[in-house]
């Protein structure tokens, strides 16, 4: 039998879906018909300079958000104190700040320690980015028993063996999508960079430099280019997620 | 070898309250009770998961209440046995070994052994997540003897597999404990467990040990009602005893001894004689009894009696059944021994 309603929502939902595949499709197939302005721009030193510059940033952002993100992750799934909602509360609030105001914040934060320099562009990703990663570090050590740890320690463990040997690796899976979630979040980051650190330039500055001094068509072979290493990446780094997790994420 | 003292911990709405006991080596100790009577709290406490508020535990002679879970060299196996998914059957075998920094070739040895032993061997390259209930739970058993901790604490370990499975890991559970000879506290909810494994039983029920003793002397004579009730016993009765004659509805009932004022005496269902003629004895009871109705128990049959105002369960074999030829409404004769009558 037919079933009317799931066709119904079927419908809805590929609404969704063709408005977000729409603009990607659009700009990289008109981008396909014009292959030399994609090939002078991979031969461009300032854009290649940008790309490894947003990749190099987003990636170290990442790691900072994995160094720290994860021992308060374990700290909020596993412990009760005072202040721990507030706590929470602080992880969450940069999903809800205006880019451009995280931006000032840091300036008027850390002042010249960040203006313009690599540490800039790090303290931007990694605040607008860094919640993903403790977000899923936190679910992913709620989601162990923590009986399991238990009786890992009545076998002999000390706390930090079991840490290592038990919680991270059954967290594991969902630390590595939440950081997957962070670097995609940091390598798209554009208001709160234009503020703290033009320069050294990030691809993302760059297409919005391009575009307000040349047009539409000027940026948009570095923009094809920044969709394609980011799709790639974050595609090879799903299936990874979902071939060691044994699971979809 | 392990001692509880006075052991009190409360939790949320629940309380254990001042806990004794004490276990020698080599001795498996079965704890019964109802669920939430605090059977796994008490485990939790003795693996060290928790500080009680009071009392000690002392293992040895040495006062380990505050020692942390690793420190203590006893083993907990959970109800849903606590295996480590992630890695595989002879990684969570070996994980107490690697901790204790074993040499890699006697860490093979002894997970072989210890697998051999409990017919696991063929599955120390499979992951864990593939295993069947009763396949978890030997990797568990496994994994908390090979370390050769003082006492293995299981909780309900067989309540997760069906009946079949149930009482053929209990034969084996049997031979595992003859030959590996561990020290163990098992805590359960069900009878046969209890009767089958346990050198010493203790009951528990709402967060006390109610009675600990040898398994026949606490089947045979429960310290309070409750626990009778609880062990499933009928013919509990109430009355006035003067001396060795108890006095309850319109019936007189001798005494093993002497007692007065109000008591409560129940009588053992199995040690209740049933016949078509009235059996003289002066060390007896003997009463008529219709028969309201009976109950299939398998090989025994139990009878609803009713003599006077008062109600008693007996059980007969079937065989006794068959050959007296009972028909409910019919008229019987009950006989006990004033021995057999077990005071509160």
């Amino acid at each position: 039998m037919k079933d009317n309603f799931s066709v119904f929502l079927a419908s809805l939902g590929a609404f969704l879906v063709a408005f977000l595949i729409i603009p990607i499709a659009v700009t990289v197939s008109t981008q396909l018909f014009d292959l030399n302005a994609l090939i002078k721009a991979l031969n461009d030193e300032v854009v290649l300079n940008s790309l490894f510059n947003s990749i190099f940033t987003s990636t170290v952002a990442t790691l900072i958000s994995l160094v720290f993100g994860v021992p308060l992750g374990y700290v909020l799934a596993r412990k009760n104190f005072k202040g721990k909602n507030f706590i929470q509360a602080v992880v969450d609030i940069p999903v809800t700040i205006p880019h451009s105001v995280v931006g000032i914040m840091l300036l008027f934060a850390y002042s010249e320690a960040i203006l313009d320099n690599y540490l800039g562009i790090i303290a931007a990703m990694l605040f607008v980015s860094a919640s993903f990663t403790v977000n899923s570090a936190r679910d992913g050590f709620m989601s162990v028993n923590e009986k399991i740890e238990y009786v890992a320690r009545t076998l002999g463990a000390s706390k930090v063996r079991v840490f290592f040997t038990i919680s991270l690796p059954l967290a594991l899976h969902s630390i590595f999508t939440g950081a997957i979630m962070s670097w995609a979040r940091a390598i798209s980051e554009v208001g709160a960079i234009l503020i703290v650190a033009y320069y050294p330039k990030t691809a993302q500055v760059l297409v919005m430099d391009y575009f307000n001094n040349y047009g539409l068509s000027a940026s948009r072979p570095i923009a094809v280019i920044l969709i394609l290493i980011s799709l790639v990446i974050f595609v090879t780094l799903r299936r990874v997620a979902v071939v060691k997790g044994g699971g979809s994420i | 070898m392990l001692k509880v003292e006075d052991l009190s911990k409360s939790w949320k709405d629940f309380s254990l309250k001042r806990i004794n006991f004490e276990i020698q080596k080599g001795e498996y100790f079965v704890i019964l009770g109802p669920s939430g009577a605090g059977k796994t709290l008490l485990l939790e406490a003795i693996a060290g998961i928790f500080i009680p508020d009071s009392g000690r535990i002392l293992l040895n002679g040495e006062d380990i209440t505050e020692k942390p879970p690793e420190k203590r060299e006893i083993a907990y196996i959970p109800q849903n046995y606590g295996l480590f998914d992630h890695m595989k059957v002879f990684d969570n075998i070996a994980y107490g070994l690697k901790v204790r920094k074993f040499a890699r070739e006697e860490i093979r040895k002894q997970v072989e052994e210890i697998a051999k032993a409990l017919d696991i061997k063929h599955l120390l390259d499979r992951k864990v997540k593939n295993l069947s209930a009763g396949e978890r739970q030997r990797v568990a058993i496994a994994r908390a003897i090979v370390i050769s901790p003082q006492v293995i604490l299981l909780d309900e370990p067989f309540s997760n597999l069906d009946v079949n499975l149930k009482n053929k890991l209990l034969r084996e559970m049997k031979r595992w404990r003859r030959e590996l000879n561990f020290t163990a506290i098992h805590v359960t909810h069900s009878f046969d467990e209890a009767l089958s494994l346990g050198d010493k039983l203790g009951i528990m029920m709402n967060g006390k040990m109610d009675q600990v003793g040898e398994v026949k002397e606490v089947f045979s004579k429960p310290k309070t009602e409750d626990i009778a009730r609880f062990l499933g016993y009928e013919n509990i009765l109430e009355g006035h005893a003067e001396g060795k004659i108890l006095y309850s509805e319109n019936i007189k009932i001798e005494l093993p001894q002497e007692f007065y004022g109000r008591v409560r005496v129940m009588i053992p269902p199995q040690n209740i004689l049933i016949s078509k003629n009235m059996i003289f004895s002066s060390a007896r009871n003997n009463f008529k009894a219709i028969v309201e109705e009976f109950e299939d128990l398998g090989a025994l049959i139990k009878l609803k009696l009713r003599v006077n105002g008062i109600k008693l369960a007996a059980h007969l074999t079937k065989a006794s059944f068959v050959d007296m030829g009972i028909k409910e409404d019919e008229e019987v004769y009950v006989s006990f021994k004033s021995t057999a009558i077990h005071v509160f």
